[in-house]
């Protein structure tokens, strides 16, 4: 809705669609100057650093995937990770292949809901996937049949898509056999080619034209494009390990919203995680051939127009596809499905990649392996700060349209970062008027 | 042709998990939209049409005064109403603040607790509000959602079982671990639903689904310390998903006075 009194033009959304999670936004522009921009969150607290006091270490993976009902897998990994490092204990081999495998069913998954349920739609111009489909059936029927194949992944793998069970620190509770495995090729191979299609489709929609010259934070592994583990690092010269990322970034109270936002430090300043943050510091770490159907899809080895996000989404499912595949070929089955971690008292940290980027755990334990502190920092409240600064910029770019186009269009700039709120809100909170 | 009915997916303190159900019923999503029209369902269409609703389906629980309110009016607005997953069925784990003071967690999780505005309570919908149906699971099964949504179709009573998960391990050919192997397993006393997925990956069952219809959870109990397992263990393992179900708030209470 919007209103128009004495050049002042507020627009507010009350409820934004096509995002997980309850938020709202609001700007306000008085004589064509943009004064005011605020992405708010309502999403009731539901406090789980505090909860998970007092609960043992090996419970933490199950528990903290209740966060997020879309991206559970990447809450279990950076757990789990995060537990190893306190009791120093290293998972390799299979184990860590099958980790990869499921890291790759979850990315998979998430980003296709995105690009096809909740992403496309603004470009085509339609309320949902739904309607889209009357007119554009084989698109949308493509999107459901790619998503399913990572749910399939995190099915096996996992033994359900949302909150999976079998996952667990040192391993899994059952390492699948061969050729269970060997089942899923098939349908791989299918959606490699569906991948494919989805980096050319998502190459011929029309985006804004819009570039944001962003600090962008992501794992970094020599040897492979980031999943499960590296040194957090920047495009401004950030290399650090997983263990040091208190000491560079910080939750800051926002009294205006009385929101926390995550910042860099010492300047408080927005960074931005996820897709494009990641592809942007691990370009040289995809194969040549999905680099080159990136190309072909218009992206250079770094994409600043967040608009063009949906077509690194898109390339990251096809490194998916390509990566389940490589796993599933070469995989010979661990001799246990799980390692024996002993607990001992200390801080443990982990960072992995989630599909909508950088999430952060820290846990300190005493020796009975009982939780005395945690910490969870997810992408979305690391880009929440970035979001606002982008409808700054973006909005003020497009001030002589209607209302109704700066709120499509800023709408639009909101769901580019696939904001999670269920995951954000858990952590931060900010208070609204809601008179 | 009649109207298509409208459907509404509402959405409480909860991770959104059970509403991602529905959408990810990639086979059968286009079909449902062909039988309902999906009228106010955000996460998922940006088009949202007036109430009343034929059917809704609610997620999350209870934890602010103005979703106290807006239950409310969610409910006027439905002629029929289902609760899915653990949040909307039970208060979900979020309910562990039920079990201590909610200032503490603010304390630990916020910078400016004042800010805050939170019941002490993480309550059920059915607190509130007449619930038509609850389904059950953290989270939900979406095979059992598509069943509540054709039989509301069809106007017939949803064929969800109230057995206990061990009737599934049954059905699916997975020997006891709790008998085979040693391995606690809270299967006996959880309502059956997930199809009896952590026994088939060798990991006892832990309650996600809430409590049978008829539980003997402190018999389990006294199996489960024969085992080895402590008071504290117990206790948790009864105060995680379903912690506000009273059977399971009943056990856990059993098992020390520690709050969590």
């Amino acid at each position: 809705m919007s209103d128009s009194q004495d050049g002042t033009r507020t627009i507010k959304v009350d409820y934004l669609a096509r995002v997980e999670g309850e938020g709202a936004m609001y700007l306000r522009i008085r004589d064509q100057v943009l004064e005011d921009v605020k992405l708010k969150i309502f999403e009731p607290p539901r406090f789980f650093e505090a909860l998970l006091r007092g609960r043992d270490f090996c419970e933490a993976p199950d528990i903290t995937s209740r966060i997020c009902g879309i991206c559970p897998v990447a809450y279990q990994m950076s757990a789990i990770h995060a537990m190893e490092d306190l009791c120093g204990v290293r998972v390799e081999g299979a184990l860590r292949e099958l980790r990869r495998l499921f890291y790759c069913g979850e990315w998979i998954s998430s980003h296709t809901l995105h690009i096809y349920m909740l992403h496309a739609p603004d470009f085509l111009g339609y309320p949902s996937a739904v309607e889209m489909a009357k007119d554009h059936p084989e698109a949308v029927e493509r999107g459901l049949a790619l998503k399913k194949v990572g749910n399939d992944i995190m099915n096996l793998v996992g033994g359900r898509e949302i909150h999976p069970v079998n996952a667990k620190v040192g391993g899994f509770y059952r390492a699948p056999t061969r050729s269970e495995l060997a089942a899923l090729r098939e349908k791989l191979l299918h959606a490699r080619e569906l991948a494919l299609e989805t980096v050319e489709w998502t190459g011929t929609l029309d985006f804004p034209k819009f570039q944001q010259d962003y600090t962008f934070v992501a794992l970094r592994h020599g040897n492979e494009y980031p999943m499960n583990e590296g040194r957090i690092v920047s495009n401004r010269g950030l290399n650090i390990p997983v263990s040091a990322y208190d000491d560079h970034f910080e939750e800051q109270h926002v009294d205006y919203t009385n929101a926390l936002h995550c910042v860099m430090k010492p300047e408080g300043s927005s960074y931005h995680v996820g897709p494009m943050a990641r592809y942007a510091l691990n370009f040289d770490q995809l194969p040549s051939d999905i680099q080159d159907a990136a190309k072909a899809a218009g992206l250079g080895p770094v994409c600043t127009n967040p608009f063009q996000s949906m077509s690194v989404r898109a390339v990251e499912v096809l490194y998916a596809v390509d990566e389940a595949l490589r796993i599933i070929d070469a995989y010979a089955p661990p001799e246990e499905s799980s390692i024996i971690v002993e607990p001992k008292a200390g801080t443990g940290y982990a960072a992995t990649e989630a599909p909508r980027g950088l999430l952060f755990h820290r846990y300190t334990l005493d020796d009975e392996g009982i939780i005395k502190d945690a910490n969870i920092v997810p992408p979305t409240s690391q880009n929440q700060k970035m979001i606002e600064d982008d409808l700054r910029s973006f909005v003020s770019t497009c001030l002589d349209k209607t209302d109704d186009e700066i709120q499509y269009l800023s709408e639009q700039a909101i769901r580019n970062y696939d904001p999670c709120i269920s995951c954000a809100t858990h952590f931060l909170k900010l208070e609204i008027d809601r008179g | 042709m009649a109207e298509k009915p409208k459907l509404a997916v509402w959405k409480f303190a909860s991770c959104d998990g059970c509403q991602l159900s529905l959408l990810d019923c990639e086979d059968e999503l286009l079909t449902v939209a062909d039988h309902i029209t999906i009228a106010n369902f955000p996460e998922a269409s940006s088009t949202v049409l007036d109430g009343p609703y034929d059917l809704s389906l609610v997620e999350g629980s209870i934890t602010t005064a103005h979703d106290r309110d807006r239950i409310q009016e969610v409910r006027r607005q439905s002629k029929f109403l289902v609760t899915i997953g653990a949040c909307a069925t039970a208060g979900g784990i979020q309910a562990l603040r039920n079990f201590t003071d909610v200032q503490g967690f603010m304390d630990i999780v916020y910078a400016n607790p004042e800010y805050i505005s939170t019941l002490d309570t993480s309550t059920p919908i059915s607190a509130h509000v007449n619930v038509d149906f609850e389904l059950r699971g953290c989270p939900i099964n979406k095979n059992q959602l598509l069943e509540v949504i054709n039989a509301f179709l069809n106007k017939r009573k949803p064929n969800v079982s109230p057995n206990s998960v061990c009737i599934e391990c049954k059905k699916r050919g997975t020997a006891c671990i709790m008998v085979t192997q040693g391995t606690p397993c809270m299967g006996p006393v959880t309502q059956a639903g997930c199809g009896a997925i952590c026994p088939a990956y060798n990991r006892g069952c832990y309650g996600c689904y809430g409590p049978m219809e008829t539980p003997n959870s402190s018999s389990l109990a006294g199996w489960m310390g024969d085992l080895g397992v402590t008071d504290a263990e117990l206790q948790r393992m009864f105060r995680t998903y379903n912690a506000e179900e009273p059977v399971f708030r009943q056990e856990g209470d059993r098992h020390g006075e520690e709050s969590l």
